[in-house]
């Protein structure tokens, strides 16, 4: 079986959100409120349970070449966010019930029949996607659109893209297709663009990967995500260590008192 | 139908405008008009997305710090009956840790199945076996050591009823065992579990927070059987003064690192929480019981009394604290963008 990705171009992107309109439709995803959050025309602010497309309106400061000829006006650049399906998935790792697998296609799927509203990946995912939904109790985020994938289709967003902003694949020809991206966009001038897969972190690479001109911070793609499973071997030492100091202390302090020849 | 008229309107004149000068210099120079409300915030390398938070806020109802609360004390109150017992200290001092770690053996799943909201939701705990998830260990650490607690318990009380046995004193061992080998973990798991997690202000301190979480746990234990009537037990004085001693020293880890990572810890709501949570763990229970061993009377045993019910309080807060520090630290924006080390140098 193919493992595949999503790669998703910002300069491409043309803020239509279709991708968030199919993904809803496709995954009967519930509405999230129609109201605008007041930052240009983003009106979800970030992916969530009932937001797992979400087009990022990034107005920048004023740049030449980006946004028209005012130098008073905004830089506008349009992203759509995903599921980053971390390579070392830090839900995965937290699930306690297995609800959250790896599918044959790479990416991290999580089975809503099987999660039982722990919350536990909601504070493992570096990258803020896993939420839980309220009434429901359950978490819910991307699938990846598994269920496409298993017979060959596209990803809902991506087969809706107009723009093919978002792309998908077969992760090494993406990867590489990002990289020629990239090269090509440098060529052209915009020497700000970007890849973003995460790759040099304990994340180890995302099956999303964005290119995005301007730094990543702008599109709150964190420079240094941390899967949380880097800081277990700390933790359960500490663990030990307080266990170790109870037995010792608890042992030192009764053994101590017997010997009191006042009691 | 004949052709309209253009309008006569300043702003299409303005159209005319902009359309002649891009005819005669092939670019517009011009500057165009500013829209309404701006400056528009905007989304930079410094300011974010907007300053929308990145992660996200934990899920957990107030089942879950309380939780944590009840498991701690349990876990170290089984431990300690288990080296009372093996030293031979008094029956009673037994009998009533056991107490505690059995009546936390059942209120522990209780709060933690509330929190799912659907009880059979628990049933997917058991699952799997996931060393990888500190949530899985803690929920087969949390099963162990209730069927061990609640066996011992229960063992010790056929036994009080119907005289000794073979099995009641097998079960009864057994039982004592495994709550030992449980409640270690079970005392201070909690702390690993918000360790490894993706919230900046607790993956900071993974290192230290089962040592703190354990401490606090041992002072609440420690304060419940003095409120039960062991207040004038030495050894427990002395395991309650270890306990005030390193949340002390916790408070004084916290307090002297300057990162923006512990802000929550600090500042805010729940900041006052984490200090009120710490005074009442470390600095009143170690003062009211390096005083309390100046006397033997009555006053003295009161001051240890009030000093097992600061400790116990001070850990309930410490674990709220906790968690909403939690919350704080997942709005904080700029800490999983790296944006805070600039400022704050």
């Amino acid at each position: 079986m193919r493992v595949t990705a999503f790669l998703t171009d910002s300069t491409l992107c043309i803020g239509c959100k279709a991708c968030e309109v199919a993904c809803k439709e496709w995954n009967e995803v519930p509405d999230d409120g129609f109201d605008w959050s007041g930052f240009s025309y983003d009106n979800t602010g970030s992916v969530g349970h009932s937001t797992w497309r979400h087009v990022k309106f990034v107005e920048q400061a004023p740049e030449a070449g980006l946004g028209g000829n005012d130098p008073d006006l905004a830089s506008w650049t349009f992203s759509s966010d995903v599921c980053k399906h971390c390579e070392n998935a830090g839900c995965l790792e937290a699930c306690p019930t297995g609800a959250i697998v790896r599918t044959e296609f790479g990416g991290v799927f999580l089975q809503p029949d099987i999660c039982n509203g722990c919350g536990y990946c909601v504070v493992a995912c570096p990258f803020g996607v896993v939420e839980k939904r309220p009434g429901d109790g359950r978490a819910f985020k991307c699938t990846f659109c598994y269920d496409r994938q298993k017979v060959g289709l596209t990803p809902a967003c991506a087969k809706a893209c107009p723009t093919e902003s978002i792309q998908f694949g077969e992760i090494e020809s993406l990867r590489l297709k990002a990289k020629e991206r990239v090269q090509e966009l440098h060529a052209r001038g915009m020497e700000d663009a970007t890849l973003y897969d995460a790759a040099d972190s304990s994340v180890g690479g995302t099956h999303a990967m964005f290119v995005v001109r301007g730094d990543p911070r702008a599109y709150n793609l964190p420079p240094n995500p941390e899967c949380p499973t880097v800081y277990l071997k700390k933790a359960w030492t500490s663990s030990a260590v307080a266990a170790a100091l109870l037995v010792g202390g608890s042992l030192i302090a009764f053994l101590a008192d017997r010997k009191r020849p006042s009691r | 139908m004949s052709n309209p008229s253009p309008p006569q309107d300043p702003r299409e004149e303005r159209l005319a405008e902009i359309r002649r000068e891009a005819e005669r210099e092939g670019t517009v120079k011009q500057r165009g008009v500013r829209p309404a409300g701006a400056p528009f915030p905007i989304a930079s390398a410094e300011t974010g997305y907007y300053g929308i938070p990145l992660l996200k806020e934990p899920a957990w109802t107030w089942q879950i710090p309380l939780y944590f609360f009840v498991g701690g004390a349990a876990g170290a109150a089984a431990v300690m009956g288990a080296i009372a017992n093996a030293t031979g200290a008094d029956r009673r001092l037994v009998r009533d840790a056991r107490f505690i770690a059995a009546s936390g053996a059942v209120l522990s799943p209780a709060l933690l199945i509330a929190d799912l909201g659907r009880p059979e939701r628990f049933l997917a705990m058991m699952r799997v076996f996931k060393p990888r998830s500190p949530m899985s260990m803690g929920v087969w650490t949390l099963l162990g050591f209730s069927g061990a607690a609640s066996a011992t318990a229960f063992a010790a009380f056929l036994r009080g009823r119907y005289g000794p046995s073979l099995p009641l004193r097998v079960l009864e061992n057994a039982g004592e065992a495994a709550s030992l080998a449980f409640g270690l973990p079970f005392s201070n798991y909690a702390g690993v579990l918000i360790g490894a997690t993706a919230i900046p202000v607790w993956n900071e301190n993974a290192g230290n927070l089962p040592m703190h979480f354990a401490a606090s746990g041992v002072g609440s234990a420690v304060g419940l059987l003095e409120l039960a009537g062991h207040q004038k037990n030495r050894a427990l004085q002395a395991i309650g003064l270890g306990a005030a001693i390193f949340e002390c020293w916790e408070g004084y880890r916290i307090e002297s690192r300057q990162l923006p990572k512990l802000d929550p810890l600090k500042h805010g709501p729940s900041g006052r929480l984490v200090r009120a949570g710490g005074v009442l763990s470390g600095p009143v229970p170690l003062l009211l019981r390096l005083i309390s061993g100046f006397g033997k009377g009555p006053r003295s045993q009161n001051l240890r009394r009030i000093a097992g019910l600061s400790a116990i309080v001070g850990s309930i807060i410490t674990r709220y604290a906790w968690v909403q520090a939690g919350h704080a630290s997942a709005r904080d924006w700029r800490e999983p963008l790296g944006n805070n080390d600039k400022t704050d140098g």
